[in-house]
Parts: C-alpha cells; sequence; structure tokens
C-alpha cells in the first residue's frame, strides 16, 4: 500500500474486508484532516459499512417513509466513520464533511437529527438510544408496521447506563424481535463485563452473538440471522481502545 | 366526585378508543385503573416497569414514529429522576408528547418528601417549549387533557388531589381569566390554590386572576391587570414559591412594580400528616396568605 492516506489498517488488513469501504478513509480525512485515525474513530466503521451497504433498507430516497429501517446511533462520540457512511451512501454531500464542528456546518462532534440528513436520532449524551429504540419499535408494531427493522449502535462503555439495563430487562420479555442493538466492544467499560456481554442480553431473554468486528462477513452473517420472537443483540468486538 | 387522577384514567381510556396516534406508557403507577384500556390496546398501552428513564426514552422513540405519547407516573419520577431524558429524548429530537403526573407537591404527606415534587415546574422551566397546565379540578383536568393530546407539542398536566370547590371554564389560548377587579394590587390565583386564594382575599380591593396554563406565561393579562391596578403582584402557586416571579417580571418589564412569590417553600417540612396541615406549614391556608398578602401591599 503506497497511499498513506488510506491507511486504514484494521480494515485493509482484515481478510474478510470488503472492498468500497477504502472510500470511507478519505471521506474521515476530510473531516478530521488526518491521514490516520485513532482505533476509537473507526471502533464502528466496518460495522457501520456492512449495515449500510447490506443490511438496512433505508436509503437517501426513503429516508421520510414509515416502513423504513431505522439506524440510531446512540454512541455519538466520535461520529466521523458514521458521518462518512452517511456520505458514502449519499444521505449527505460530501461536501459538508470538511465543516466538520465548525459553527455553519451541520455536523457536530456529536450528531443532531434535525441538522443531519438521515440521522434518526441526536446523540451525544450516553444511554440514549436503546430507550428511543425500544420506543421506536413500540411505535411501529402500534401502527401495524412489522417488517421495518430498528438498529441501535451503543458502545460497551455506554452499556454501564443503567437506562440501557431498563431497556434490556424490557425488551426481552416484552419480545420485541424487530429491535437490534449492535455492541461495538473496545474494551473501554472501566470494570468490564465479566461473564461477557452477549450473556447480559441473553440473560434478559434476547438473542446475542459475539463476532470480530472487523470481519465484514461474519458481521452481515450475524446482523442476518434469524431470532424469532427475540430482540437480537450483535457484539462486535474491536481493538482495544487504549492498545 | 372523582380524582383529577380518576379522569385522567377515565378520559384517556376513552381517548385511546377514539385516537389510533395516541400511546399510554405507564410505569407500574395507575396500571389497575388501565386494564380495560390495556386489554383493548395492548400495543397502545405500553407498561414498561418500575423504569422511569426508559418510560420517558420510550415515549421519545413513540413520538419519532409519529405516535402520540402520554406518560404517566407520580411527579418525583415523572419530571426529577428522568429529566435528562426530558431534555434530549424529546426537545432536543424535536418531538412532542404529554406529561401527566400525580402526587403533586404534597399529595401523600404522610408518604413524605420522596413522593413530593414541589420543584417539577421550575425544573422544566429550565427547558424551552413546555406548555404547563396546572388544573384546579378535575374538569379543567379533563378538558386540559384533551387539549393536549389533540397536538403536537411538549404538555405537562399535573394533577393533583386538591381540588377547588367548583370547575372554571377552560378554554384555548389558555388566558388568565379574571374573576375580580380592585385597585390595591393584583392577586394571581394558579390551580388548586383558587378557592383559598379567594378566602384571603376576601373584602379586600385587589384583581384576583386565575391560571390553570402558567406555561406560557399569559404576560399580556398580567400587564394589563396590574397597569390598571397598583402594580403590587402576588402569584400563589402550589408548587415552589417563586417559579414564575421571572415570568412576572418579565411581564412588567416596562412597568414600575413589585413581585411577591408565595408557594410551597424550598426547605423540607419533615412532616406527614395531612394537605392541610401541609398548606399551613407553607403558609398557604387562607389565614396564612391573608397574612402575607395584606403585610406585601400595607408595605
Amino acid at each position: 500500500m503506497t497511499n498513506t492516506t488510506d491507511a486504514l489498517i484494521p480494515i485493509h488488513h482484515h481478510p474478510h474486508a470488503r472492498p468500497g469501504v477504502e472510500r470511507l478513509s478519505r471521506l474521515m480525512g476530510l473531516m478530521t484532516g488526518a491521514e490516520k485515525h485513532s482505533p476509537a474513530a473507526t471502533s464502528t466503521l466496518d460495522a457501520l459499512w456492512v449495515l449500510y451497504d447490506r443490511v438496512l433498507r433505508v436509503s437517501p430516497e426513503t429516508v421520510g417513509d414509515v416502513g423504513r429501517d431505522r439506524f440510531l446511533l446512540s454512541k455519538g462520540h466520535g461520529p466521523m466513520a458514521y458521518y462518512a457512511v452517511l456520505a458514502a451512501k449519499g444521505f449527505l454531500p460530501e461536501e459538508l464533511l470538511t465543516g466538520f464542528g465548525s459553527y455553519d456546518s451541520p455536523l457536530g462532534h456529536h450528531p443532531d437529527r434535525t441538522l443531519v440528513p438521515g440521522a434518526e436520532i441526536g446523540s451525544g449524551s450516553l444511554g440514549h438510544g436503546l430507550p428511543l429504540a425500544v420506543g421506536s419499535v413500540l411505535g411501529l408494531r402500534a401502527q401495524g408496521l412489522t417488517e421495518p427493522r430498528v438498529w441501535v449502535l451503543i458502545g460497551d462503555a455506554e452499556l454501564d447506563e443503567g437506562s440501557n439495563h431498563e431497556a434490556i430487562g424490557y425488551a426481552g420479555p416484552a419480545g420485541l424481535e424487530q429491535l437490534h442493538t449492535l455492541v461495538i466492544d473496545n474494551s473501554s467499560a472501566t470494570y468490564g463485563w465479566p461473564g461477557g456481554i452477549a450473556s447480559r442480553f441473553e440473560a434478559a431473554g434476547w438473542s446475542a452473538e459475539t463476532v470480530d468486528g472487523r470481519d465484514h462477513e461474519a458481521l452481515y452473517a450475524a446482523f442476518t440471522a434469524p431470532h424469532p420472537g427475540r430482540p437480537r443483540a450483535v457484539v462486535a468486538r474491536v481493538e482495544p481502545k487504549n492498545a | 366526585m372523582d380524582t383529577m387522577r380518576d379522569r385522567f384514567i377515565s378520559t384517556t381510556s376513552r381517548l385511546l378508543d377514539e385516537d389510533p396516534r395516541l400511546a399510554l406508557v405507564l410505569a407500574e403507577i395507575s396500571k389497575d385503573g388501565f386494564q380495560q384500556a390495556q386489554r383493548r390496546h395492548p400495543d397502545r398501552v405500553i407498561n414498561v416497569g418500575i423504569r422511569e428513564q426508559l418510560l420517558i426514552g420510550a415515549g421519545g422513540g413513540l413520538a419519532l414514529t409519529g405516535m402520540r405519547p402520554v406518560m404517566h407516573t407520580f411527579a418525583s419520577f415523572l419530571v426529577e429522576r428522568p429529566f435528562e431524558q426530558l431534555k434530549l429524548d424529546f426537545g432536543h429530537q424535536g418531538v412532542g408528547g404529554v406529561l401527566v403526573s400525580a402526587g403533586a407537591s404534597y399529595d401523600w404527606p404522610a408518604g413524605g418528601f420522596t413522593h413530593m415534587s414541589p420543584g417539577d415546574v421550575a425544573l422544566l422551566d429550565t427547558l424551552d417549549g413546555w406548555t404547563v397546565h396546572v388544573p384546579g379540578h378535575p374538569d379543567e383536568a379533563e378538558a386540559l387533557l384533551r387539549q393536549a393530546v389533540a397536538g403536537d407539542d411538549l404538555v405537562y398536566v399535573r394533577l393533583s388531589l386538591q381540588s377547588n370547590a367548583a370547575p372554571r371554564p377552560v378554554a384555548a389560548p389558555n388566558g388568565f381569566t379574571t374573576l375580580r377587579e380592585g385597585r390595591e394590587g393584583v392577586v394571581v390565583a394558579v390551580g388548586p390554590m383558587l378557592d383559598n386564594v379567594l378566602a384571603a382575599t376576601e373584602g379586600l380591593d385587589v384583581t384576583v386572576l386565575y391560571a390553570t396554563t402558567v406555561r406560557p406565561f399569559d404576560a399580556e393579562t398580567l400587564r394589563r391587570a396590574a397597569s390598571a391596578a397598583r402594580p403590587d403582584v402576588v402569584l400563589v402557586e402550589p408548587y415552589l414559591a417563586g417559579t414564575s416571579t421571572a415570568a412576572a417580571n418579565d411581564a412588567l418589564a416596562t412597568l414600575p412594580h413589585r413581585v411577591l412569590g408565595l408557594g410551597v417553600s424550598r426547605r423540607e417540612l419533615r412532616k406527614y400528616g395531612s394537605i392541610d396541615e401541609h398548606l399551613v406549614g407553607h403558609g398557604l391556608d387562607p389565614a396564612g396568605l391573608r397574612l402575607r398578602v395584606t403585610s406585601f401591599l400595607d408595605r
């Protein structure tokens, strides 16, 4: 590899990385001005790409449709990968990326749904996305919309927030099959999750699986596995934040 | 007579039959009253268990899909406990919803301070765009609730066991009602404080205004009343004293004036007993109010 602006090492070195993500590195560079990105900034990148590229049934043309799939970015810190994916998929124009964080830019260091095309929620404070996702599933179900799926992305340290445990403890017994939680595990929770993150979801009645968060095929398989009558959690393990 | 909370249950149960957009989110409190409604509308009457953060977050999610959520529990657990959820899952997301509380400032005095929420309206005051209804009678509660459910905005309906003997007409746009006109000052009675205010001001030459909606604050009516009388204004609120003092001062900014904010004191009484005893404890009974209103106006 000679072009250092494409130096997203974890993605490119993975045997199961797919073409298409190379663009994302360049798009992230427009925001950060950096040639390389910290693991924290890219921890979500592969999982987001697989979701938007192959799983979510939503496009710039259908962002207003009631029947669309919803993706809620709860982990609003370090949203560059999210913005890059939205730009790559045409939800927002690439030109916006260069203004990242500036006064007149719609793209802040935490996303605001009223400013970012395609963003389902504004986030930044931890522990809001999963309860909002639970309510979104309830709202869809109450309107007879059983097809749309709701995805929410949280971090392993974000899982510390009690609000998430309120949501996990409710969604399992309530059988919210349309609900999907993607946990990006970069080992950033101070006390960790003895017994594994997936076990917490399983104990609450969820279907759960842990995969390599850089392996696109493994992510895709975990994202699309059937889970009748139960919500689904996918724990995507990536390099430790402080490694 | 039924209580405001009884009326909330009967009215909301009917509204759920009529309006497919409406969803009710509970956290155990009042679930017995809604059993029938839950059987009829299992997808729209949702009890999340004793989970108040989820109560509000799930309400926000329902609103994101176009539903009109009504969220209900005791005021302490509805407004104070999940306050950041109210701030972020509604206002910041740009969606609306209806909060309906019970318990108020001391509806269950024997329960102690854990179940008292005199600061709820002041707390919501730190957020933008909330309409705050403080009905003084179950009939008023029903009318205000129906208004709240029909809209799309952010509404708090504060229910209480405290009630005036008779209802007053409630009609949008929810301005203050002039009940009596005088020259020596203006007294604003909020919701269930009205009967005590009327008794306390008996024979005084003051204007009495009645408010069942305090946010938005009816600056125009207060300004007009204060211009027509001596511009000494007393606010009598059934929650934290001074909650609306800033709103009144803003309303009277162009007029030299004085404002006295009466209500529940910040200091914990650490007393049990009855509602009436707490009214006396906070000086909100007719005798206590009269003493404080007259000494303010006599100065």
